[in-house]
């Protein structure tokens, strides 16, 4: 039997926590085949064959999933899961809105975020916001996971060249219609795939403040994230946001500037490998867990990182 | 290892399902909806999470009293049964619960009741038999029109939950909870994955403060070798 991993692409290009989810399917040691829904979606099939373990391409090219909608991609899904024994997909905002709907239609329970895959039937996952990882034993036939992509390396893109099959669209009510996106614009890299993260709290006390990170994190090559706390002050918006109910990370190096370090912000983050706190209260929790910390006025002292970034 | 120690350990209600609550309140007081349904699974003690959102102003409750574990999926089947006898035109979820961290119940629920579904819901409003739902998605935001009816999950920006207040409370106390057993739906429940072991999460090494912002540059370039 095969896994099928649903590709989140834009209509153009693969997204990188596809890649995560592809090499966590490996270790099932079955074939993998992946499925693209999507409208003028060509370029994403021939790109996902070249993919390293990939051993067929489904594509279902159809104007009507240009926005991929969870109501309208759930029943190709469904209609071809009878061939294959585990279906994946990223635990990020685009597999989690699909995959429990496929799960409940399959009438198979969903692993949440898994963390480390023990064998084809059992699986670790974090609860309380990290602060427990539970392994789970699963007693479907079939089986519905989506995979911490921080938890899993990239699959490589190689000569790999894995056969395209196309599959015919199906009727479904259109019971929901994509009305519009506004996507924050960024010339950084993406938060979740960023090598270095520089984030902001409540410290920073208003988004004015915020181009001094930028400025950082332009000489750094990172990544600009926050706390809940400074979402809900409205200083960035919120998909900066790091923790349990926003993106979790994991990049070589995490900068925590005036974050003091909530149980929900150490959920989105306390795995990176190399933790940086910059806070003026020695007593801040997030000291707790960095490896470097420098107690002292964030306002006097980002600057001065600056200055010394670019000194060096 | 068996799992998280709950004994006298203060419960809430889920933060996600506050916001449920609130926004239907919202709703109802703009007139826009008529009677808001409250309904909890669980032990005997979840009366007092539906007291809560009965405080906060939803007219009544449904407990399915259970001291078995209700896992998402089959939460979906039970509400799908009480979705099937009350016809509501709308339902509010969490996105996720606190706890399991499963983020999986709106959406299995949708799915069973063939649904439309605004997942992570940072804005809502009711169009004629209409739903514009504005959603949190990885890259920023999207807008999506929904056909009524409907199931929303609400994710933490779409209000402020209020406080009861001691009166409502107090009147709270007199509005109706129906209650209920997974029984009484004919429907299979049992849990599909076991927890084989809870284990603590790997401790990180204490760090070390360092005294100047030259010195942290210096460490993370020769110690740590991660710029």
């Amino acid at each position: 039997m095969t896994s099928l991993i649903l590709v989140e692409h834009d209509n153009k290009d693969i997204k990188a926590p596809t890649l995560n989810t592809i090499e966590a399917a490996k270790k099932f040691e079955e074939d993998i085949h992946v499925i693209i829904i999507g409208s003028n979606c060509k370029s994403v099939a021939d790109n996902a064959s070249k993919i390293d373990g990939v051993t067929e391409v489904l594509m279902v090219d159809d104007n009507k999933f240009s926005n991929q909608l969870a109501e309208d991609i759930t029943p190709i899904i469904v209609n071809l899961a009878d061939k294959y024994n585990f279906i994946l997909a990223p635990a990020d905002t685009f597999g989690k809105n699909i995959m429990p709907r496929v799960a409940a239609l399959l009438d198979t329970a969903q692993v949440s975020d898994v963390i480390s895959i023990e064998s084809k039937d059992t699986f670790v996952r974090p609860i309380y916001a990290g602060n427990a990882f539970a392994t789970v034993k699963s007693s479907d036939n079939k089986i519905v996971i989506t995979i911490r992509t921080t938890a899993f390396e990239s699959a490589k893109i190689s000569d790999n060249s894995a056969g395209i099959t196309n599959i015919e669209s199906i009727d479904t009510d259109s019971i929901s219609e994509f009305v519009g996106q506004e996507l924050s614009k960024s010339e950084r890299p993406e938060l979740t795939s960023a090598r270095i993260i520089i984030s902001g709290g409540r410290g920073m006390q208003s988004g004015d403040n915020f181009p001094m990170l930028e400025k950082i994190a332009d000489k750094l090559g990172a990544a600009v994230g926050a706390s809940r706390a400074a979402v809900d002050a409205g200083f960035v918006p919120n998909d900066y946001q790091v923790g349990q109910t926003g993106k979790i990370v994991a990049p070589d190096l995490y900068i925590a500037v005036g974050i003091s370090g909530a149980i929900q912000h150490l959920a989105g983050m306390k795995d990176s490998k190399v933790i940086v706190a910059i806070n003026k209260d020695e007593e801040a929790p997030i000291f707790q867990i960095a490896d470097y910390g420098v107690v002292g006025d964030l306002f006097k002292l980002v600057p001065e990182l600056e200055k010394e970034l670019e000194n060096n | 290892n068996t799992g998280i120690e709950l004994t006298n350990v203060k419960m809430s209600m889920n933060p996600f399902d506050e916001i449920a609550v609130e926004e239907a309140i919202h709703l109802k007081e703009a007139n826009k909806i008529n009677e808001i349904i409250i309904v909890s699974i669980g032990t005997k003690q979840s009366q007092e999470t539906i007291r809560t959102a009965l405080a906060m102003g939803a007219d009544r409750g449904i407990l399915i009293e259970t001291d078995s574990e209700i896992q998402p999926l089959s939460v979906a089947k039970l509400l799908k049964k009480v979705c099937d006898q009350e016809k509501p035109e709308l339902v509010i979820l969490g996105k996720q619960a606190i706890d399991d961290d499963a983020n999986q119940t709106g959406q299995m629920l949708s799915a069973l009741l063939n649904w439309s579904q605004g997942t992570f819901a940072s804005k809502l409003e009711i169009e004629e038999k209409n739903l514009l739902v504005t959603r949190e998605i990885d890259g920023g935001l999207e807008t999506l029109k929904l056909t009524m009816p409907s199931i929303i999950t609400t994710d933490l920006r779409l209000n402020e939950p209020r406080y009861a207040s001691l009166p409502n409370i107090m009147k709270a106390k007199k509005k109706p909870i129906e209650e209920k057993k997974p029984e009484d739906f004919d429907i299979d429940i049992s849990p599909r994955l076991t927890t084989i072991k809870v284990i603590e999460p790997p401790k990180r090494e204490a760090g070390v403060i360092v005294e100047s912002i030259p010195q942290l540059v210096d460490k993370l370039k020769n110690e740590a070798k991660v710029i």
